[in-house]
């Protein structure tokens, strides 16, 4: 359970460092292959994660572009390690981070960033000072979305990392082992806590994103 | 003077503005829609193209049509904003918020503000940037009319205390009558005519000035009341408008549209209009099949009377004869 709040408190940490970028790029962006981007973007939404994971396991493996380079410089593997999961997780969750954030940048009038400029604003200063100041339901949505997302993922933990105790046991896939011991049991206590995280936490943003929708 | 110097080629539109204009008073930009106007402010504040000198570095304050406040601000983080990234402090806070009178606003959320108190707001922040020129794009265009009224009397104020020229876009020749010093006319994104305020507003030979806009702007001085009414002396001729005037030796602005005067060959007997001026006609363009434009000298200043062809005609009209002009209605800037 430990390894997977921290799985997905990373996770989302690096989706929105590296999301927001993209996000404000596809919501300004002009060029006529911005939907190509943004349908390499979404994939993980459609793909199955067997088949995500199949590839990362290949790009991450030692033997792969990344991976390999990885082994150079660290001396460890990716596959069944917890970085690597992060990796994997990123790729997974990217969407979730992406498209609320996108969203919320493109309903934002233009006028915003003109009127900061105007008023002597550089481009990097009018997006902290405006632009994300009014787009935090957006980044709020992003977060949950791309944390829940994360924690309940299976398919690609399962292929990248597979089920190592401690370092790549990870929540969803430790019900999947007490299910397939028929310890029923263990299994019940910690799907009921998913249940009431994942309820607690959308009740939350939807009981925010109305209280912010009125101002 | 500023030299504005702006080229800029769109599918359908092409603009094409080489002009000075005095690094003082308010300069105002006056054209039909679809004439390039907003497009000009924003070439000059560096929002249409993305080449050359960066916007946030043109020091220049720009006051959008519609008032957008950043919403997540306060009124005085909104002003604020500006001030703050200003590069030289010119502008101290304290006169701009007494001049506009947004005292009282300062702690509330521009949402809970009116469409006018938005804009005064919007145009402390432009001020308070300290800026080399301010860009107002029909700042009183999105209000309705009885707020626009509530907001003139500060851009009076404006015109009478900033020390920092001012570029007025605007399509209401009213309110660019009684805001601007200088006038630019702009047609098909090209300058059609351009100079002092009070000689361009009386032109007849741009078309655009010789329809519905056709009219000029009288500099008069109120010297007495009477009746709810207040006299004004211009050129050798005076003039009764409604409302008391501070009486005094400040002249004031006064409009009078062409289509409001109209001429009399003899002092009309027993007339409702207020004003019969003793008149010079000094020259009759014809204007279309119908109508014609008869500018009338009254001392050093003139008026314009938009009469029929007929009646050029029938009363024999010509440059030099004696004639009355009757006045029937005057704008009056407060």
């Amino acid at each position: 359970m430990w390894l997977s709040l921290q799985l997905a408190t990373f996770t989302t940490a690096i989706l929105i460092l590296i999301g927001t970028p993209i996000a404000w790029w596809l919501s300004q962006t002009r060029v006529r292959w911005k939907p190509a981007v943004q349908a390499v973007v979404a994939m993980p939404i459609v793909l199955p994660p067997t088949v995500l994971g199949f590839y990362l396991l290949i790009l991450l493996g030692p033997d792969g572009a990344i991976g390999s380079w990885w082994v150079q410089l660290t001396g460890n593997a990716l596959t069944f390690s917890f970085t690597g999961l992060v990796i994997a997780s990123c790729v997974y969750s990217l969407p979730f981070a992406v498209q609320p954030i996108q969203n919320a940048f493109e309903s934002l009038p233009r006028q915003y960033m003109e009127r900061a400029r105007t008023l002597g604003a550089s481009r990097l200063d009018a997006f902290f000072s405006v632009v994300v100041p009014l787009s935090v339901r957006g980044f709020v949505s992003g977060i949950v979305l791309s944390f829940a997302h994360t924690l309940g993922e299976f398919g690609v933990v399962l292929m990248v990392g597979g089920n190592i105790p401690g370092e790549t046991r990870v929540v969803s896939i430790a019900i999947y082992d007490h299910v397939e011991s028929l310890n029923y049991a263990a299994a019940h206590r910690m799907s009921v806590v998913l249940i009431g995280f994942a309820f607690v936490v959308l009740a939350t943003m939807f009981v925010l994103n109305r209280r912010w929708g009125d101002r | 003077m500023i030299h504005l110097r702006h080229k800029l080629m769109r599918e359908s539109f092409e603009l094409d503005v080489d002009v000075e204009v005095p690094n003082t008073g308010i300069t105002g930009v006056f054209g039909e829609s679809g004439s390039g106007k907003t497009t000009l402010l924003r070439c000059i504040a560096g929002l249409e193209q993305e080449d050359g000198l960066p916007v946030h570095k043109r020091n220049v304050g720009y006051v959008f049509q519609d008032p957008t406040l950043f919403p997540h601000l306060t009124v005085r983080g909104n002003i604020e904003y500006g001030a703050r990234r200003a590069t030289t402090h010119r502008v101290d806070s304290a006169p701009v918020v007494d001049m506009l009178g947004i005292g009282s606003l300062l702690d509330r959320r521009p949402d809970s503000l009116s469409g006018g108190e938005a804009q005064r707001v919007a145009i402390a922040a432009a001020l308070l940037r300290s800026p080399d020129i301010v860009l107002m794009d029909e700042p009183l265009a999105s209000l309705d009319r009885r707020r626009k009224d509530e907001l003139l009397p500060y851009f009076d104020r404006l015109h009478d205390e900033l020390a920092v020229p001012v570029i007025y876009v605007s399509h209401d020749i009213d309110e660019i009558s009684r805001l601007c010093d200088h006038l630019i006319l702009l047609e098909d994104g090209k300058v059609s005519a351009c100079g002092d305020l009070f000689d361009v507003v009386s032109r007849v030979d741009v078309p655009m000035l010789s329809g519905q806009n056709a009219g000029v702007v009288l500099w008069a001085t109120p010297v007495s009341h009477e009746d709810g009414l207040t006299r004004f002396d211009f050129g050798d001729g005076e003039i009764w408008a409604p409302g008391e005037f501070a009486v005094g030796r400040k002249p004031m602005r006064l409009r009078v549209a062409a289509s409001d005067v109209s001429i009399a060959r003899e002092r009309p007997a027993q007339t409702t209009i207020q004003n019969v001026i003793r008149a010079t006609i000094e020259a009759v363009h014809g204007v279309n099949a119908a109508t014609a434009l008869v500018r009338l000298g009254i001392g050093n200043q003139d008026l314009l009377a938009q009469v029929t062809n007929r009646s050029v005609r029938r009363l024999g009209l010509v440059p030099g004869d004696r004639v009355f002009a009757q006045v029937k209605s005057v704008t009056v800037r407060h």
